[in-house]
């Protein structure tokens, strides 16, 4: 039933172009029979949080390798509160050092996959955390 | 005895070899795997390769001397007997005397050329206090505005000494016309300077990301800064056609080779239809690729690189000069090996793709540290990288002979069998009209994330294993200590020098030269005096680029997953 398909963004915010690893989880995702639909690069948390709205997608998965999580992962998370848009779920990825962790899961992003994660716990973590009843 | 019979004749002992003492051994113990094959590629692998795998190669034709065609073996005659390797560190993050300390540093201990890495909005053209510079100012490398960030990036640098890369694409003339006047002012004469601008737009669309206008104006800049380098900077690289960022985006090594010399080739032709001869410029191009795990590989790679590069710019683009012919090389070892876990690791891979590098006759090298997979490279970490290289040249002996592995069967054998498929996938991209082509239709960027994503699936299938990741895990991790962190007050400090230089500058003065470039760029004429004049005048990055994006328009990537 596509109707209860998990929808996933991902998206790459930020002037970041390394987008291998979002290209990979892309696929990887889609494989897992999730609809997934892909920014692409140079996102603002604007435009991230706009495409989330209109394609009404469960998730927001986002992809980063610059350093500027602290600053553009925590804006996405605000600007889905502010468009009521808070049931949907927030997760991060790339190269992003331990310490910074806590700080973004405060910040509301719900999980931070880094360097050596299997796609397969992606999916998992996704099914299991989906603020939607399937 | 001939050599056909005596072809035979190993082919007569090898039967019986593998039909008596191979058959007796696996009836004890199976091999491994069923099959071995490359691992970045489908090469089915023989057992042993012998004279039989090298029974169609011509010695003087397809391998010959190192300094002479095909250049297989180097491009110089004495390779490192003669001199070293440049040992070139991409660095630069924060501010430009942040960036300017750790240059000082790694030339003190003992690195032997710069290497820039520019912020991300300076790389696509973005003042520092621009809203899409926001959280990324001085993060992934320095931020450069205008002249005055420049002068001090180079402050106490003898540039006729010291030669400097720049990883700089779409705004790449902006920042080698401040280059210029920085030098200048330092007493530096234009005609000394050496070193490289990477001014290669196709990777980028390809791989890289780091885009502003569409392929046509993209191509005329870089053409415009072939023709002001060729006519005003004898030792400078007008390009390093990039290979290494095809490679982290996932391409396998015959990948990486072909869609970076069709690049090349792309710009050949960009430059001919602009009306330069090809002995005009071809000398002044300059590669760059990437050094992964499987050795052995890499070093055929290299060797085919040479080759075919050579053959098709003396057979295909009938270039005169021996210059032209030759494949000058830049290597970095491979980012995306490296790990998180377990970080030491890392030191390890680098010290392998440092041999492969050096075996495969590079001219100049980074070496990763061992803490990327985390962050920017701490000091020590960048130190220890350097001391990688060092050890392998001055302690390993592969120095001290030219090209010590030619002449293995294997790496004979796959050197040619790189060569005939990358010319495969060379003819391929010529069929759908060049590189340019087959980067607007998406097919480059579709190989690329195919092989991406079953180099994934191998990993987590085990069927390619990475130690500390898939294997031999640790319970614990270790933690990494010092690692880099960029101080998040660097973008308001660099705002803040920025709107003081405008206050400071002739602004009626920047405003004409900004004009003028615009009306140039509306037409034909070479954009690289034009530049240079704002440039002059302090005219920021981002002003410059604002005209050029005003005339050319920006660049829409299509999405292929």
């Amino acid at each position: 039933m596509s109707e209860n398909r998990i929808r996933v963004l991902v998206a790459k915010p930020g002037l970041d172009g390394h987008d291998r690893g979002a290209k990979v989880i892309a696929r990887a995702l889609r494989d897992a029979g999730m609809e997934v639909i892909y920014t692409g690069l140079r996102q603002t948390p604007e435009q991230i949080v706009a495409a989330a709205i209109q394609e009404d997608v469960d998730v927001v998965a986002m992809s980063l390798l610059s350093g500027a999580h602290n600053h553009l992962f925590p804006r996405v998370v605000e600007l889905l509160k502010k468009k009521n848009a808070e049931d949907v779920l927030v997760i991060g990825g790339g190269i992003i050092p331990e310490e910074d962790i806590p700080y973004l899961k405060e910040k509301g992003i719900s999980e931070i996959f880094t360097p050596g994660t299997y796609t397969g716990s992606v999916v998992e973590y996704i099914r299991n955390n989906i603020k939607r009843k399937l | 005895m001939l050599e056909k019979e005596k072809l035979q004749k190993i082919r007569k002992s090898e039967d019986n070899w593998e039909k008596e003492t191979v058959q007796e051994a696996l009836a004890k113990f199976k091999e491994r795997q069923e099959a071995f094959s490359y691992k970045s590629d489908d090469f089915l692998l023989d057992r042993i390769y012998t004279p039989l795998a090298l029974r169609n190669l011509d010695y003087e034709r397809d391998i010959g001397f190192p300094g002479e065609y095909p250049f297989t073996r180097g491009v110089q005659p004495t390779m490192y007997r003669g001199k070293l390797w440049t040992m070139r560190q991409y660095a630069g993050f924060g501010t430009a005397e942040e960036s300017n300390r750790r240059y000082k540093y790694l030339l003190e201990k003992g690195q032997t050329g710069l290497s820039v890495a520019f912020d991300l909005p300076t790389q696509i053209g973005y003042d520092s206090d621009d809203p899409f510079a926001e959280g990324e100012v001085g993060r992934v490398g320095v931020a450069i505005d205008s002249l005055a960030d420049m002068e001090v990036l180079f402050k106490d640098i003898p540039l006729d000494k010291v030669s400097t890369s720049m990883t700089i694409n779409a705004p790449a003339a902006i920042l080698l016309a401040m280059y210029i006047v920085m030098a200048e002012k330092q007493g530096v004469r234009i005609e000394q300077l050496r070193g490289t601008i990477q001014n290669d737009i196709l990777k980028e669309y390809a791989a890289r990301g780091t885009y502003i206008f569409p392929p046509k104006p993209s191509m005329r800049l870089i053409t415009n800064i072939f023709e002001y380098c060729s006519r005003n900077m004898p030792k400078w690289n007008s390009i390093s056609v990039s290979g290494y960022h095809i490679r982290e985006a996932g391409a396998t090594a015959v990948q990486e080779l072909a869609f970076t010399i069709a690049n090349g080739i792309a710009y050949v032709e960009a430059a001919i239809k602009a009306g330069m001869d090809v002995d005009d410029f071809a000398g002044r191009i300059s590669f760059f690729f990437n050094a992964h795990n499987d050795l052995l590989e890499e070093v055929a790679k290299f060797r085919a690189a040479r080759k075919i590069w050579a053959k098709i710019m003396r057979e295909r683009f009938e270039a005169k000069n021996p210059r032209s012919w030759k494949l000058r090389f830049h290597t970095q070892t491979a980012g995306s090996t490296l790990t998180a876990q377990q970080p030491d690791n890392n030191i390890v891979r680098v010290t392998i793709q440092t041999l492969a590098a050096v075996f495969g006759g590079t001219q100049s090298l980074h070496t990763n540290s061992r803490d990327e997979a985390l962050a920017l490279p701490s000091e020590e970490s960048a130190r220890l990288a350097l001391r990688t290289q060092q050890i392998v040249a001055y302690e390993s002996g592969i120095t001290e002979i030219v090209d010590p592995l030619a002449g293995s069967y294997y790496i004979e054998r796959l050197t040619l069998e790189i060569e005939e498929r990358v010319n495969a996938y060379i003819k391929k991209i010529d069929a759908m009209g060049g590189a340019v082509r087959a980067i607007e239709n998406g097919y480059i960027q579709k190989e690329i994330a195919d092989s991406a994503y079953t180099y994934q699936k191998e990993i987590e299938a085990g069927k390619r294993i990475v130690v500390g990741v898939n294997k031999f895990q640790e319970e614990e991790e270790t933690t990494m200590e010092g690692l880099l962190r960029v101080d998040p007050a660097v973008g308001e400090e660099q705002v803040k020098r920025l709107l003081k230089l405008k206050e400071s500058r002739d602004n009626v003065a920047v405003q004409n030269k900004l004009a003028d470039l615009r009306k140039a760029a509306q037409g034909e004429e070479n954009l690289m005096p034009y530049i240079l004049e704002a440039v002059r005048l302090y005219a920021t990055e981002g002003e410059i680029c604002n005209v050029l994006r005003e005339v050319f328009g920006k660049y829409r990537p299509v999405e292929i997953l």
